[in-house]
């Protein structure tokens, strides 16, 4: 069994939603905790779900990432914990430092709620072992999912293979058109240098069953079930 | 002594701006010329420091920390003591 924490700050709106998409996958129990009272001990994955985190004031992410949890996700992805931050997690993952880069307002300042395309370009992550190539098709809603990094960063980012998604067209091409915020080379999401720490502003939860348009979250979360704390980190990367 | 900080927070010159871009063609539809927009935010923080130094030095303390993401924004601040600049309590 693996089992998969699900972190809740004020203002998170999709936890509930990611421990019902687990709970559809054999092999994987998980549990919401408070952010305040997080202890990762005894878990195999962490999860940052989406969201509002303390109404985005300042910037997305900010005021979160001064919570207790920030420590304790340290503390767990230093140790080989698997970390997923989706949408606002992404945002509070980038703002604590645990992945490179940050997000801006979106190119045309619109909030986008849509469907688009990523294409897996790191299979060595917790998140993406058996999606090697592969194209999924993915929700987004969110108002501040333009990656951005410094050209340093940036260059040392694609070159270490932390590019985990990149908005690509159904066919997986990476086009200018297929990018829905204006990210830096159609980052959709990235890891951190071990692999082991994955944010992506696409919301996996919200397609793990036909019902709601497409089961490519499922595929994703279904990752997890071959993860246990503390065996996996030399496989990423 | 009661000090005032304003902080001013901008997007790096590298950073795109968008807000700044959707001000810039809204000035330009009113025919205004202008050459470029670059926008930012004013954080207004009163606080108790025993000096002006030590109440820069604490406002820097807050930009690094918190109100201010070195990744996409730099910011300057400017000190100032507050109007009833004496000391409370």
């Amino acid at each position: 069994m693996t089992r998969v924490a699900v972190l809740r700050y004020p203002g998170t709106w999709s936890e509930r939603d990611f421990a019902h998409a687990l709970s559809l996958v054999d092999g994987i129990e998980s549990e919401i905790l408070w952010h305040e009272d997080a202890d990762l001990r005894g878990f195999d994955a962490a999860i940052v779900p989406g969201g509002f985190s303390y109404g985005d004031y300042l910037r997305a992410g900010a005021i979160a990432k001064l919570s207790p949890a920030t420590r304790e996700l340290r503390r767990f992805a230093e140790d080989g914990g698997a970390v997923l931050g989706s949408c606002n997690g992404f945002q509070i993952l980038c703002e604590a430092g645990l992945l490179p880069g940050a997000l801006i307002r979106n190119r045309d300042l619109r909030y986008r709620c849509d469907w688009v395309h990523v294409r897996v370009e790191n299979d060595r992550t917790p998140f993406t072992t058996a999606l090697a190539g592969a194209v999924l098709k993915l929700p987004i809603g969110n108002g501040e999912g333009c990656w951005v990094a410094d050209p340093d960063t940036f260059a040392r980012v694609e070159a270490s293979g932390q590019v985990v998604f990149r908005y690509a067209d159904a066919r997986g091409a990476a086009t200018e058109d297929a990018n829905p915020n204006g990210s830096l080379g159609n980052v959709a999401g990235v890891a951190n240098e071990a692999g082991n720490v994955v944010g992506l502003m696409p919301h996996p939860e919200r397609c793990a069953e036909g019902l709601l348009g497409g089961t490519d979250g499922y595929r994703m979360l279904a990752n997890l079930t071959s993860v246990r704390h503390g065996t996996a980190p030399a496989l990423y990367r | 002594m009661r000090f005032i900080a304003r902080v001013v927070v901008r997007p790096k010159a590298e950073v795109r701006d968008p807000q700044g871009e959707a001000v810039f063609a809204a000035l330009r539809s009113l025919g205004h010329d202008v050459a470029e927009v670059r926008t930012g935010k004013e954080i207004d923080v009163t606080f108790e420091a025993p000096d002006e130094r030590a109440a820069r030095e604490a406002a820097a303390r807050m930009g690094d920390q918190l109100l201010a993401n070195p990744v996409i924004e730099s910011y300057e601040v400017d000190v100032e003591l507050a109007r009833d600049g004496a000391a409370v309590g």
